[in-house]
Parts: structure tokens; sequence; C-alpha cells
């Protein structure tokens, strides 16, 4: 990114005054904000003095905009700077904005670059006819349709030099232009055949929450494998058939925090803890109910 | 109040603290750039990088994190910062690089030199080589008017400077355009700033971007030798170091009083030296078949001694300029009264005030500190911007902080905050003092309304009724009371409260400064007197350092020492006795002024009896203890405001005028100076523009 600097003088218009319209627009933008942060509408304001100050903001424009929101000028000329969608010098009445990121590029977007250095010049540069100027800009939004160009307030996409020519061709000759994919595409539905997401199960319902059930399924399989393995471990280690543990009188004994500790275990029994924190426990519980439902 | 480990130092500090104020709290040093602590925090250079455990697990910006924002540890730990870890060793070594990426390397010629905070911060965390191959950025310099030099490509993008002009000085000319890389310093298609305290911005830049214009390339910080003294080129007595190479004055710089000036100066403050070393009187001058001729000391004296016993007492006057210090005052005092004459006259600019009325009713009561308790101010009769430019930005201080509703009575100026304009004279005045203006219930629903009350109002025929006027509007909305005292006279003269506390108004019978200088006098002492004009008759001796208005019609010329080249006590506007040294000899064979007096006493057969100044002190100090206390203000009572309140007197319907017309231009100094003269035709030029 270059140096953004205002037009040299001797182009700068004698003075900007905004129609009645776009004095009557901004009047109602500006009362939008509460009282003594009119200044808020200052990005709205420059949009509407580069749109009508053909498609570049102005120093007189960037002076009435500060007078009309009390402004200091340095405030408005720094917001006008910061921003790159406002155009410090003249563009042509076509302003194409030519996206060079990386989906446009992998598409060919230097072919048409070139087509564009040919025709119209370097970036920048308004031809003589006044009707084209392009710049380079990051990324617009449809790398479906790549490559693509946005012209004054339209996307133009699906972009070759031959269809590209075309378009600067009829663009010039003032005929007709249909914004848009340039390929006959409608918009970004797939180029020619279709071979993704053809599997009809897609359609019918089925595979909604197949996710959970494989891993639920997964689960249960796991666990099963693991009791076996243990089930028949213990059988191999202990031949005397299992019996319950068996407790006489007096030996049962109460299992107390201090014993937990001893025994590198929590102070608190889980479920004391789980009472002791109800502020969780129901977002959990809710949470657990859920699943089973779900499932 | 919350507990914080800072380097294993635990310490308690207030939770709205930042962690950078806390590490200070706890006597660590934290580098920085871009905070600054009287400005906004912008938190964007970096460098105050620390570790915290109880924050984000990253360095973390200490100018923008406050300490309530951390957590304390799982067991209630206090939230521990560490400043010294690796980690922060390396994250600002890093910030340092990228900083040192785009710096130039131009050091050697940088006038920013040996006072540089990148310098002294990259020899803690820069590292020795660069590791970048690519081309620096170049920027072209901007022009954003005389008084600061621009040298762009060294700017790091604190934006301090665009913060203070904007916050402060409350004349947001300049900006930051462009983003990232690109961001660049400038005004707005680079024209001057047009604020009076525009100079700061060089102390404020960290790098050498910013750099005082007249200084350029003039002297290095390490050969000058740094005098501590008070200025005297508004009645503010701002703290300011003066810079003097050999006998020479190099520059002034401000110091920070927090009762005055905070650390702020005005540019006539700063900018003043070459006037300092231009027009000077350097010898005596003796007027012969109507020229001027230089003259010895000796021929000089005995001219203006035998003129003085040649006059009657009642013929013979003294009118005191506005850069006196107390002691040459004084000394002329002792010598008019032991001479009989009682016409002597501090207040050349006619000023209705006088110490018979009490100390209180011309003082700045409130004291400058004390605007930030105001929650309604009245101006009567000033243009606090023009007058004290400092003062101003106090005003404006307390102004941002809400909840303040400002009047002003005079002329209609701008004042860098919202005021509500009420009047153009004593009209609109005595609204307020009967309570039938509105203002006046903004003033009484105030719980600490303050009345600053200007030299514009007061230097008039109707001066005394205005200023009683006044003193009843005060009283009326409740402004004088036991614990707030919000009348205040703004003074635009540094010498004028000491003139008044040492009593340099004209006895029983005597003559004014006006009526002296129309002729009432055969002859006449002007002690630095440049702004009165003197009528054709009197013989004038001229007592001062300049080739301005009284030296022009002197008759002899005794040339003095300039506020830089004497030591001398200067009593501000809110009474503050202040101590002026001497940085620098005075030029040629001009002597201190009060040595002058001593030695044209002898010379009229009436010795003063003290032969150097700590005698002259001496009985200053008996005769006046209060200038003792140095750096005190004495409270003065308040019960002389409401006596004079009932004085009354009839008040003429012209509007008040401010004193002040030309800030660049109040004083012979800075007349001879071709800074303030340059600043003075642009801002000429720009109010002219602005009144097309």
């Amino acid at each position: 990114m270059a140096v953004r600097r205002l037009a040299p003088k001797e182009i700068q218009p004698e003075d900007f005054v905004f129609t009645p319209e776009n004095a009557a627009w901004a009047e109602r933008i500006i009362a939008k904000y509460p009282e003594g942060r009119q200044a808020s509408a200052v990005i709205s304001l420059l949009w509407k003095a580069q749109e009508q100050g053909d498609g570049w903001v102005s120093e007189p424009a960037i002076r009435a905009v500060a007078n009309l929101l009390g402004m200091p000028y340095i405030r408005v000329l720094e917001v006008a700077t910061f921003y790159t969608m406002f155009n410090l010098q003249p563009v042509g009445r076509y302003f194409i904005q030519f996206c060079g990121t990386t989906p446009c590029r992998l598409r060919g977007a230097q072919a048409i670059q070139d087509v564009l250095e040919q025709r119209v010049g370097h970036q920048g540069h308004v031809t003589d006819d006044g009707l084209f100027s392009w710049l380079e800009v990051e990324c617009l939004g449809a790398c479906c349709n790549a490559p693509m160009v946005q012209i004054n307030d339209d996307y133009y996409e699906d972009l070759t030099p031959d269809n590209f020519n075309k378009l600067l061709d009829d663009l010039a000759s003032g005929r007709a232009v249909k914004p848009g994919p340039q390929d006959g595409r409608v918009s970004s539905e797939p180029q020619d055949a279709v071979n993704t997401l053809l599997d009809p199960a897609l359609y019918d319902g089925s595979v909604v929450g197949a996710w959970r059930k494989r891993f639920e399924e997964e689960d249960a399989r796991v666990k099963a494998e693991a009791e076996a393995k243990a089930a028949a471990e213990k059988a191999a280690a202990d031949p005397t058939p299992a019996r319950p543990e068996t407790t006489r009188g007096g030996e049962q004994k109460a299992e107390t925090p201090a014993d937990r500790v001893a025994n590198g275990k929590d102070a608190a029994k889980p479920e004391e803890k789980k009472a002791a924190s109800p502020a969780t426990a129901p977002g959990a519980e809710a949470r657990a109910s859920e699943d089973k439902t779900k499932g | 109040m919350a507990k914080i480990i800072v380097d294993d130092v635990e310490v308690e500090v207030p939770g709205e603290y930042t962690l950078l104020q806390a590490c200070e709290a706890a006597g660590v040093e934290v580098p920085r750039f871009c905070f600054h602590e009287r400005l906004s925090i912008a938190g964007n250079c970096r460098m105050c990088l620390v570790e915290v455990k109880g924050g984000p697990p990253k360095p973390t910006a200490s100018c923008a994190m406050n300490v309530r924002d951390l957590r304390p540890g799982p067991n209630g730990e206090p939230p521990v910062i560490s400043t010294r870890s690796p980690m922060v060793k390396k994250a600002r070594e890093g910030v340092m690089e990228f900083l040192l990426i785009n710096h130039p390397l131009d050091c050697p010629i940088c006038d920013q030199g040996g006072e540089c905070d990148l310098q002294d911060q990259a020899m803690a965390y820069g590292v020795d080589s660069s590791r970048f191959a690519e081309n620096k950025r170049a920027v072209e310099n901007k022009y954003i008017g005389p008084l600061v030099r621009t040298s762009m490509n060294r700017c790091i993008h604190c934006t301090r400077c665009v913060r203070f002009v904007t916050e402060v000085a409350g004349v947001p000319d300049l900006g930051a355009i462009g983003r990232g890389e690109d961001m660049e310093i400038t005004t707005y298609l680079e024209k001057a700033m047009r604020s009076e305290l525009q100079g700061n911005v060089i102390d404020l830049c960290p790098v050498g971007a910013l750099t005082s214009k007249p200084y350029m390339f003039k002297a290095r910080p390490w050969e000058l030798l740094k005098t501590e003294t008070v200025d005297v080129m508004d009645a503010l007595g701002s703290a300011i170091r003066v810079d003097a190479r050999g006998r020479e004055v190099m520059r002034v710089l401000p110091r920070i009083n927090e009762a005055v000036n905070e650390e702020w100066i005005s540019d006539k403050s700063r900018f003043i030296w070459d006037g300092l070393k231009t027009q000077r009187l350097d010898r005596p001058y003796v007027r012969e078949n109507g020229r001027l001729r230089p003259a010895s000391w000796q021929e000089a004296l005995g001219v203006v001694a035998a003129r003085v016993r040649s006059t009657a007492p009642n013929r013979l006057g003294a009118i005191v300029g506005d850069l006196a210090a107390a002691e040459e005052s004084f000394a002329l005092k002792s010598l008019l009264s032991r001479l009989g004459s009682i016409n002597i006259d501090g207040r050349q600019d006619g000023t209705a005030l006088d110490p018979i009325l009490g100390r209180a009713t011309y003082l700045f009561n409130t004291t400058i500190a004390g605007i930030h308790e105001a929650d309604a101010i009245l101006l009567v009769g000033t243009n606090p911007r023009r007058e004290a430019a400092v003062l101003n930005a106090r005003i404006r201080e307390r102004w941002r902080l809400g909840n303040l509703k400002v009047g002003l009575i005079g002329e209609p100026a701008d004042l860098t905050y919202t005021h509500e304009y009420l009047g153009a004279g004593s009209d609109t005045l005595a609204a307020i003092a009967d309570g039938t203006h509105s203002f006046a219930d903004v003033l009484k629903q105030a719980e600490r309304p303050l009345v600053i009350i200007g030299q514009g109002a007061l230097s008039r025929r109707d001066g005394l009724a205005v200023l009683s006027l006044a003193a009843r509007a005060a009283v009326a909305v409740g402004a004088v009371k036991d614990d707030w005292n919000g009348f205040s006279v703004l003074h635009t003269a540094a010498s004028r409260v000491g003139s008044l506390d040492l009593g340099l108004v004209p006895g029983e019978g005597g003559l004014n400064a006006a009526e002296q200088a129309a002729g009432g006098v055969d002859t006449l002492f002007l002690l630095g007197a440049d702004e009165i004009k003197v009528a054709d008759g009197p013989f004038v001796v001229y007592i001062g350092t300049h080739g301005d208005q009284g030296a022009h019609r002197a008759d002899v010329i005794l040339p003095g020492a300039a506020y830089t080249e004497k030591s001398g006590l200067y009593v501000n506007t809110e009474g503050r006795v202040q101590i002026a040294n001497r940085a620098v000899f005075p030029p040629g064979e001009a002597r201190e002024d009060w040595a002058i007096i001593r030695a044209l006493s002898e010379l009229v057969g009436h010795k003063l009896p003290f032969d150097n100044i700590a005698q002259l002190r001496q009985s200053l100090f008996v005769s006046h203890p209060h200038l003792a206390r140095i750096d005190t203000v004495e409270p003065a009572d308040h019960t002389a405001i409401e006596r004079l309140a009932a004085l009354g007197g009839a008040t003429d319907k012209t509007g008040f005028e401010t004193p002040v017309v030309d800030f660049y231009l109040t004083n012979p100094i800075a007349r001879a100076s071709a800074i303030m003269a340059e600043c003075s035709a642009l801002a000429l030029g720009v109010s002219r523009q602005a009144a097309e």
C-alpha cells in the first residue's frame, strides 16, 4: 500500500457543496447519532461526498464534511486517508477494483491484470477519455467466482481475458452490461457437471444426528470389549467363583474425609461436591438429560 | 486498594492504577514511549510490556491495564507482575527492534541526541545490529509552524503530540494521516499550528521527530549549564530551566511545578530567548542635543544625580515596569522615600488594584491548582488564553472532567473550551451581581464558583468601580466563603503582585503612573516601564534591558539585567513568592538593577543601607515578612473582598477589552525577539483570514 495523499491542488475543485438531496440525506444520517456524537457520521458523509464528487473525495469535500459535523479538518483528513475505499485522486467513470488476492490469482487474475495494464494503463491512471481507471484491492469475497473485478457498485465475475475485454468494450461504447458471472453461470453454482453432494441419503433426513450415533456405537463397543477382557483376566487369575464382598458386623467402617485424603483422594465425595455447588449442577444435569433424550 | 506483587515487592495500590503506575509505586522503572501521565492512554508503542500472573498469558502493555483487571490466584494470592523475567526482556527487545527498523541512524546529527528516550532505552533493550535488510521507510518532513521543526523519518508513531494538542492545548491542528507504516503526523495541508502551547510537543516527543526550530543545531544538552528559575512572561511564574552556554542563553525548558504550570509552558516563555540577545542596552547612554550617546557609568550616574538633586521632591516620580523583581522595586521605593517623593507607581497599565483595599483584592485567591475544584467559572474582562496560556490549559483540563460551566464577560474569544458568552461590559456584570442574569443562578448553584477578573476590566477609568462590582457579584453568588475564596484577579505582568505587596502606589496626594507620564513630574524614573508613553517634558531616566519604547524616550539610559541575569523575587498572580536565579551575566557594562539604584543613592546623598543582595533581602524581609516565605502562598483575608464589594461606584457602559492584544509581543524582551515577531505575524495572518 502506498502513501495516500490528497490530489494536487491544480485538479482540486474550487468548492464542494452537497446537493439539496444529499444535504437532506446527510441531515437524516447525522440525526441518528446522539447529541455530541455527530462526528460518528463522518464515514457516511465522506462516502456520500465521494459519490457526489465523481467517485473521489476532494479537499473541499473534506472541509465541507468537517464543517457540517463541527470537526477539525485534520480529523476528517485522518479518516479519509485511513480508509482505502475513499479515493483521494480522480477516478474514471468506470472505476475498476481488481481483486488480486490468492484465490483470484490461482484462477487466472494475472491475465485480467494484464488486460487492465494494457487497456487502461498503470494503477490509478485515468484513461484519456476519462472512462476507466483501476486499482488492485484485497479480497472482495467472491472467491467462488474468481477471478473477478468490481466496477463502480457491481461485481463482474468468472472473468477471462476475452469476456473481460468484451465487458470493457461494452462499457466504453455504452452498451448495457450484465453484472455478475460473465460465463453464463447464474450465481456460484457448479460450473459444469455436478459431482459433489450426490448421495440421496443427504436429502432424506437419515444423516441427521448420524455422527452422534456413530460415536455412541463406537463407545459401547469399546466398553463391551474392555469388560469382556477384564472378566477373562479375572477368571484366569482367580479361579474361585465370584462372590459378593461380605461384610460382617463391626468390620464395616464409614469412610471419613481424613481417610480419603490419606488415600490420596479429594476430601469431599463427588456427590457431596455436586450438592455443594448448585450453580453448576443444574446446567450439567440439563446437558446430561438432553444427551439422553437425543441418544 | 488492591495488593499486587511487583518483582517480589508487595505493594498496595488503588485498583484504578495502571500496572505501570503500580510498578512505579513499587519503585520499578518501566520503559515507555507513548504513555504520558498527563495525556490519555494510547497503548501503541508496546514498550512497557510486562509479564503478569492473573492476567492474559502474554506480554501485557502495563500502561493500558488496570490493577483491578487482574485476578487473584486460586488461594487469594495477589496478582504478580514481573518486569525482569526473560519473557519481558525478550518482548521489549522485540519491540525495540521493530521501532528501530524504520528509525534512521542519525543520532550524531539529531538535536534530541543526549536527551532522547529512544536512545536511552535502546541502550537497555536494543540489539547491536539489525536483521532488517529491506529499505527503511522515508517520510517527507512537514511544515507545522515556525517553532517546531520536524524530521519525520524519526517518528515512532507514539501520537503524544497529537494527544497533547487535542487534549491539553485544545487546538486540534495535529493529526495522524494514513495508516500502518504509512502513518504520518501532520497538520491539515501543512498549515502552522495555532496553539500558544505548541512548544510543549518538543518536550513530549520521545525521539527527535519534533525538535525546536530556533534551537536547531545550536548546542548539545551536555554542554549546557542548567539553571532552575521562574518565568516572567506572564503573571503565573511558571517554573522553567534556563540552559546557557557561556554568556548565552541557548534555550528555555519547563520544570514541573504542580501548583503552577504542571509541566507546560507557553511558547512565549519557551522561545523568548533570542530576544535576550538583541536590542540589548549594554552600556549607559546620555542624551545630548537630542541624540543618545554612549557614556561611562560615572558620567551617566552623575548626570542623573545632578538632575535628581535639582528636582523638588514632589516633582520626582518613578514607574515600575512589568518585569521588575521585588528587590529593585524595593530599592527604588526606598530611594524615592528617602528623597521625599511619594510619586511611585508599579501599575503602568493603570489598573485600579490598590494594596490599601487589602491583599485579597488583588490576588488570584483561588490559586491556580484550586481551579480544579471550581464547578462554575465567570471570566470578567479577560481572555486567559492570551493573558496566561498555561492557566487557560488548567481551566480546559477542569472543563474536560465535565460538570463545569464557564461564562465570559468581555471580548468574545475562542478559549478552547465551550463557554457561554454573557455580554461585553459592566451591565452584564451588574446583572449577575443583582441576580437578575441567568448565569447568576448557575454560579449560585455551584458549590465552588470562581470569578476571574482580568486587567481588561480594571485598567480603565472606572476600574475601581468594576472591581467593586465584581467583588459584589462574587459575594452575591457565594464565591467568597470561609473555606473557598473564588474571587480571583488574573494579572498579566510578572512584577505586578510584587509591586502591590511592596506598596508601589502613590502615597496620599501622589501622582499615579498616567499622571506622571503625562508630565506631572520633572524627573521620572522608568524601571523597565515600556508599556506607557511618556509625554514630552519630564527628564526620563530609564533603567532597563532593551531598546524599546522607554529607552527611546529616555534622557539617560542605565542598562540593567534581564530576568535570566539576576537573582530576584517574583510574586505570581496567586501571591506565590518565587525566586529567580541567575543563569548568565548581563551583557557588556549592564549591571543588576538594584545595584544601579544603590550606586545612585550614594551619589544623591541618601545612601541605601545595603551593599549586597543578601543585605537588601534582609531589609526587604523585615518590612515585608511574607516575601521571605518562598514558594508558598500566603492566604489573604477574604473579608477585604466584602469591604471592597461595599465600595460601589459608577461604571461606564463600554465593553471590557483584553489588555493582551498580541500574545507574542507583550514585553520588551518579546518585542526584541525575531521568533516572536514571526509568530505574531503568523497569528495576525490567521486571525485576518478568520475575519474574512
